[in-house]
């Protein structure tokens, strides 16, 4: 499947198939972030059953604490 | 006309009217490392009429790659950053007070400054999300605009809180993140400190000229080394019942419960740090954290034991910590969040 995410054209595995999936493609998944899924913000509890299909634009932003 | 702010009032969005406006304001910068450092300068050449700078730690060497008011001679004499800051700063620009305060920016402390001065705007350049909500509560309490900035590697991203218009931090993060990378552990270039500091003071200019249309009102990242870049407009995250923000606030940041709380221990040399929030580490993981930085790390079912140094930091499970090798309070909790965020 390929994605637009934060504005980067990329193909993701087929095992990816929901924002989780993604998530946990990046590394990400044990990181608070927020993720918006053509320009509409998914809530975390929404993650696992947000599925996405070719094309989506996704915007994923984690947060860190240094400074 | 003041030929010193010429360029910036030729800029139309400034102005003459808004120049006057930046030099009526106060700004409280809680942080004096690499992003204080960076928006301290910046908005001291704006010629704003007061700046506060708190922080609780001394210039060393490792600073120097990247704070960019601090000298070889701070590091030789362990001055205390918000000095040197403040040193540096009335060289830069005379016309601007300087109070500096060396010390923490705990939730007791940063609410008796804000409700005696009443300063215009905060500004995070703080290293760790306990003090970033204490920062969000008293905003909140205080209707007083706060500019979120961070930064680890080449990755960093920033948000301006703007009570009644935005959501605030604890809309956005629920709990405090823990156990995520820091500077200390995953290194910082600086062209990543420049770029925080830049989308901080931009905003921070609109604010002070009351520019309220122009403000960006996204939330956005960008990675300098992997290329991307994202920003979310994030309005629909505000909870009405939010504790900070929503109907009935109780701004729990502020109440002892919630207080990063540190006992000196009695004739051990220690200092015991406990944080905010009860954390969950994976002990094993944050050993092999300390180990990849060439510390040596011991763990044990119950705790993570780590040579800093000449002391040594004993981390539970559920984020409690003792320092060993010092009585000091703000040392010890500057290891604690340098290395554990």
């Amino acid at each position: 499947m390929t994605l637009i995410v934060n504005g980067e054209t990329i193909t993701v595995p087929d095992e990816v198939k929901t924002v989780s999936d993604l998530l946990s493609h990046f590394r990400l998944d044990n990181k608070l972030a927020i993720v918006e899924v053509n320009v509409r913000i998914i809530q975390k509890h929404e993650y696992g059953i947000t599925t996405l299909a070719n094309g989506d634009r996704v915007e994923i932003v984690h947060f860190v604490g240094g400074g | 006309m003041n030929e010193r702010y010429s360029r910036q009032q030729l800029f139309a969005p400034i102005g003459e009217a808004g120049q006057k406006k930046i030099r009526e304001k106060h700004v409280v910068l809680i942080g004096a490392g690499a992003l204080g450092t960076g928006n301290a300068e910046a908005l001291v050449r704006a010629g704003i009429g007061k700046l506060t700078i708190i922080d609780r730690d001394y210039v060393e060497w490792s600073n120097l790659q990247r704070q960019q008011l601090y000298s070889e001679a701070d590091a030789k004499e362990r001055l205390p950053k918000a000095i040197a800051a403040k040193r540096r700063l009335e060289q830069v620009n005379s016309d601007v007070q300087i109070e500096a305060i060396v010390g923490d920016a705990g939730p007791e402390e940063l609410e008796a400054l804000v409700a005696e001065q009443r300063p215009h705007l905060l500004i995070d350049a703080t290293d760790n999300f306990d003090a970033r909500m204490v920062i969000n509560d008293v905003a909140y309490k205080y209707s007083i605009p706060w500019i979120y900035g961070a930064c680890v590697g080449s990755y960093g991203l920033s948000y301006a809180f703007i009570p009644g218009r935005t959501p605030c931090l604890y809309c956005l993060l629920e709990t405090v993140p823990q156990g995520g990378l820091t500077c200390d552990t995953a290194g910082i270039i600086s062209p990543t400190v420049q770029m925080v500091v830049s989308y901080q003071t931009a905003e921070a200019l609109k604010i002070l000229v009351e520019d309220r249309e122009a403000l960006r009102g996204k939330l956005v990242s960008f990675d300098l080394w992997t290329n991307e870049y994202a920003a979310i407009r994030i309005d629909a995250v505000k909870r009405d019942n939010c504790p900070t923000c929503g109907h009935d606030p109780s701004y729990p940041f502020l109440s002892y419960e919630q207080q990063t709380k540190t006992a000196v221990l009695c004739g051990r040399d220690s200092v015991q740090i406990r944080p905010s929030a009860r954390r969950q580490y994976d002990l094993n993981e944050l050993a092999a954290l300390f180990r990849r930085q060439g510390l040596q790390a011991e763990a044990n079912p119950y705790l993570v034991s780590v040579s800093i140094g000449d002391k040594r930091l004993v981390v539970f499970g559920d984020g409690r910590a003792l320092v060993h090798g010092t009585k000091d309070v703000q040392e010890a909790k500057t290891i604690y969040y340098r290395y554990l965020g």
